[in-house]
C-alpha cells in the first residue's frame, strides 16, 4: 500500500513546477498553465486526504469538485482577458504589459 | 516495492516529467500538449485513489475544456505560428530558487505532521462513493450552500468571459 | 458455472490455470490474462470495422440507388481488404513544415478515443470490460481525446484547411458535448446510477418509450460529435476540400476513416444501451450471453443505420447556423427536459409503472411541442423582418 506521505510529496512537487512557471515564464497563456498545474496539485492532496481518513465523509472530494468549477471559471476569465489584451496592445508579454507602471 | 506502490511511482514520475516539459517547452502549443499529458497523469493518480467520479471528471472538465481552451488562447494570440525570442525571464534562477525553497518548506512542514506515514484503510464492501458524493452536494446539511455559489460563480464567469473577449469594433 | 452460461470468466480462469501451470506468479498470470482480453477485444473490433466499411458501402450505394461494390467476392464482401491493401501500399507522406511527433500521434489518439469507450459497453450482463460506476461519464471522457485528437490533426498538419477544419469541429464537439452530457443524465435519473449494466438492469420499459425526446437530442448530438452530415463541416469537401485530414495519406487516414465508422457503430450501440434496452429482448438474454451480445449487436446495427440514414439524406448545414441551432435550441431544450424529467420523477415517485411511463411520455410531448411552438415563432419574426413585411427601425443602423 502507498503511505499518504508519497501523494504528498507528489503533490508539493507539481506545486512547485507550477510556482515556477508561474514565477519563470514570460508569456500570460503560459502563466496561466503554471497556475493550473498548482490548482491540480491541490487536488491531489484533497483526494488523498479523503481516501486517507474517514471515506464516508465527502468533504475532499466536495472541495476537489469545487476546485474544478474555480478552474473553469479562472480560465474562461483569464483568457478572455488575455485575448482582450492582445487585442489592444498586441503582445501577451506579460513585462510588456505595463501600463499602469507610471 | 508493492505493485501498486511501482504503478504510482511510474504515473508520478511520469506526470511530474511532463509537468516540467510543461513550464520549460518554447513552443506553446507543445507546452499545451504536455499539460494535457499532466492532467491525465493527475486523473490515473485520482483513479489509484479510487476517486472514479473525480478521475473521469478530470478528464472532461481538465482535458476536454480547459485544456482545448488553452490551445485555442495560444493560437489566438500568436501574429505568426514560430516563437520568437526567450520564452523565460531574464531571473529565471530566481524563480528556481524560489520553487525548490517552496518545495522544501512543504517538505518539512509535512513531515513533521504525526499523520503523515498513514495509510489508507481498505474500502469497505459496497462502498459507493457517488452516491455518497450526490448527497452531499445536494444536502443542506452538507454542502449545499457551497456547490450553489459554485455555479453562480461559472454563471459570473461565462457572462464575464463573453463581455471581456467580446469585439465591439466588428459589427 | 459453464461456457454457456459466462463464457468470459470461465475462459480467463483456464488460461490464469495454464499459465500457473506453468509456474507464473498468480498476480502476473492474472494481468496477462487481462491484456489478451484487451487485445482479443480490439482485435474483434477491427475485424467488424472492416466489415463496416463494406456495410457503409452497400447501405450508401441503396440509398443513392446504387448497387455498391459487387465485383470482389460474394455481395462484394472482399472489397474492404483491397481498400486495406490499397491504404497500405499507398507513400505515407509527412508534409513538410508539420510537427512531425504530434501530426503522428493524432490519428493514433483518433481511434484510441473510439476503442477506449468499449472497455465500459456492457456486451452481455457478464461480458463487459469494467463495470465502471460511471460509465455514461465515461462516455464524454473519450469524447474530449477525441476533440483533441482532432485539433492536434489540425494544428500539426501545417495548412490553412485543415486548421479551418480542426477549429470548426472542436466548437462544434465542444458546444454539441453539453446537450449530450444533459441527455445522458436523464437514463441516469430513470435508473438512479451511470453504471451501464444498472441503466440496462432498469428498462423495464424502454427509455425510448419514457424520453423519446431525449434519445432524439442525444443521436443529433451524436452526430454531431462524429462530424457525420448533416454536421461534417470539419470535412466541408466542397469549401475544406478534406478539412482536418487533409496532408493525411495512406494508413494514417485510413486510421482517421475507420475510426470515424466504428465511433458511429459505437454511438448507435451507446444509443441502444441508454434507451433501447442495450441486450435486453424479451428475457431472450438470459437464455446465454451469447444471445445477448447478437440482441446488442442487432440493435447497435439498427442504430448505426439510423446515423448513416440522416448521413445520407440530409445536406450539409453552415457553420453559424449549427452553432446558432445548438446554443439557442438544443442546449436549452435539453435543459428544459432535464428539469421536467427530474420534476415529474419526483411527482410520479410512487406511481405504478404505466402511470409513470405515460406520464413521462406525455411530458416529453409537451416538452417538444412547446420548443418547437417557441422556435416557430422566433422563426417567423426573423422571416418577417428579412423579407421587409414589418421591418423595425432598430434592425438598419
Amino acid at each position: 500500500m502507498v503511505p499518504l506521505s508519497w501523494y504528498l510529496m507528489f503533490a508539493a512537487a507539481l506545486f512547485s513546477i507550477g510556482l515556477f512557471g508561474v514565477l519563470v515564464r514570460r508569456n500570460a497563456v503560459a502563466i496561466l498553465l503554471g497556475v493550473e498545474l498548482m490548482l491540480n496539485a491541490v487536488n491531489i492532496n484533497l483526494v488523498a486526504f479523503w481516501r486517507y481518513g474517514d471515506v464516508t465523509a465527502m468533504a475532499g472530494q466536495v472541495f476537489a469538485v469545487i476546485v474544478f468549477a474555480v478552474a473553469a471559471a479562472e480560465v474562461a476569465v483569464g483568457l478572455a482577458l488575455v485575448i482582450s489584451v492582445y487585442r489592444r496592445r498586441n503582445t501577451v508579454i506579460a513585462d510588456e504589459l505595463d501600463m499602469l507602471k507610471w | 516495492m508493492t505493485a501498486q506502490q511501482i504503478i504510482f511511482m511510474i504515473v508520478a514520475a511520469y506526470t511530474l516529467g511532463s509537468a516540467l516539459m510543461v513550464v520549460t517547452t518554447r513552443n506553446l502549443v507543445h507546452a499545451a500538449l504536455w499539460l494535457v499529458s499532466t492532467l491525465f497523469g493527475v486523473a490515473v493518480a485520482y483513479a489509484l485513489l479510487n476517486a472514479n467520479f473525480i478521475a473521469v471528471v478530470q478528464v472532461v472538465v481538465y482535458i476536454g475544456a480547459i485544456a482545448i481552451l488553452f490551445i485555442f488562447a495560444v493560437m489566438l494570440t500568436r501574429k505568426d505560428m514560430r516563437d520568437s525570442g526567450p520564452q523565460m525571464n531574464r531571473n529565471w534562477w530566481a524563480g528556481a530558487i524560489v520553487a525548490v525553497l517552496v518545495f522544501a518548506g512543504l517538505a518539512f512542514l509535512l513531515s513533521g505532521w504525526s499523520g503523515f506515514q498513514n495509510t489508507a484503510a481498505e474500502l469497505p464492501a459496497e462502498f459507493d462513493a457517488i452516491s455518497l458524493l450526490g448527497e452531499a452536494l445536494t444536502s443542506p446539511q452538507a454542502f449545499v450552500l457551497p456547490f450553489e455559489v459554485a455555479s453562480v460563480l461559472l454563471l459570473a464567469a461565462l457572462v464575464g468571459a463573453v463581455y471581456v473577449a467580446f469585439n465591439p469594433t466588428k459589427k | 458455472m459453464s461456457f454457456w452460461n459466462d463464457p468470459l470468466k470461465v475462459a480467463a480462469d483456464w488460461l490464469e490455470g495454464v499459465f500457473t501451470g506453468w509456474g507464473m506468479d498468480a498476480v502476473l498470470s492474472h494481468v496477462l490474462v487481462a491484456f489478451l482480453g484487451v487485445f482479443l477485444l480490439i482485435a474483434l473490433l477491427m475485424v467488424l470495422d472492416i466489415f463496416l466499411v463494406w456495410i457503409e458501402r452497400k447501405v450508401v450505394a441503396r440509398f443513392q440507388d446504387r448497387i455498391g461494390p459487387n465485383r470482389l467476392g460474394p455481395f462484394g464482401l472482399i472489397q474492404p481488404f483491397a481498400d486495406i491493401i490499397k491504404l497500405i501500399i499507398k507513400e505515407d507522406t509527412t508534409p513538410s513544415g508539420a510537427d512531425k511527433v504530434v501530426y503522428n500521434l493524432a490519428p493514433i489518439l483518433s481511434m484510441m478515443s473510439v476503442l477506449i469507450l468499449w472497455a465500459v459497453v456492457p456486451l452481455a450482463p457478464v461480458v463487459l470490460g469494467v463495470d465502471l460506476n460511471v460509465g455514461a461519464l465515461f462516455l464524454i471522457a473519450a469524447g474530449a481525446i477525441g476533440t483533441l485528437s482532432i485539433i492536434m490533426a489540425g494544428w500539426s498538419s501545417n495548412n490553412k484547411f485543415a486548421m479551418i477544419g480542426g477549429f470548426r469541429q472542436v466548437a462544434v464537439m465542444v458546444s454539441f458535448e453539453i446537450p449530450m452530457l444533459t441527455m445522458l443524465m436523464i437514463p441516469t435519473i430513470y435508473a438512479g446510477s451511470m453504471n451501464m449494466n444498472a441503466i440496462i438492469g432498469a428498462q423495464d420499459v424502454w427509455f425510448f418509450i419514457l424520453s423519446p425526446l431525449g434519445a432524439l437530442i442525444f443521436l443529433i448530438a451524436a452526430i454531431a460529435e462524429l462530424g457525420r452530415a448533416p454536421f461534417d463541416l470539419a470535412e466541408g469537401e466542397s469549401e475544406l476540400v478534406s478539412g482536418f485530414n487533409i496532408e493525411y495519406s495512406g494508413m494514417k487516414f485510413g486510421m482517421f476513416y475507420a475510426g470515424e465508422l466504428l465511433h458511429a457503430f459505437t454511438f448507435g450501440g451507446f444509443w441502444a444501451i441508454l434507451f433501447f434496452g442495450g441486450y435486453r429482448f424479451f428475457g431472450l438474454e438470459q437464455v446465454s450471453p451469447f444471445l445477448a451480445i447478437l440482441i446488442l449487436i442487432i440493435k447497435a446495427m439498427l442504430g448505426y443505420w439510423v446515423i448513416m440514414w440522416v448521413k445520407y439524406t440530409m445536406m450539409r448545414i453552415r457553420i453559424d447556423q449549427m452553432l446558432g441551432f445548438n446554443w439557442k435550441f438544443l442546449t436549452p431544450l435539453a435543459f428544459a427536459l432535464l428539469l421536467v424529467t427530474a420534476l415529474m420523477n419526483a411527482l410520479l415517485a410512487d406511481a405504478p409503472t404505466w402511470l409513470y411511463a405515460l406520464g413521462m411520455f406525455l411530458a416529453n410531448v409537451v416538452t417538444g411541442w412547446i420548443a418547437l411552438e417557441i422556435a416557430r415563432s422566433a422563426t417567423r419574426k426573423e422571416r418577417e423582418q428579412v423579407e421587409g413585411i414589418k421591418t423595425p427601425v432598430e434592425a438598419h443602423h
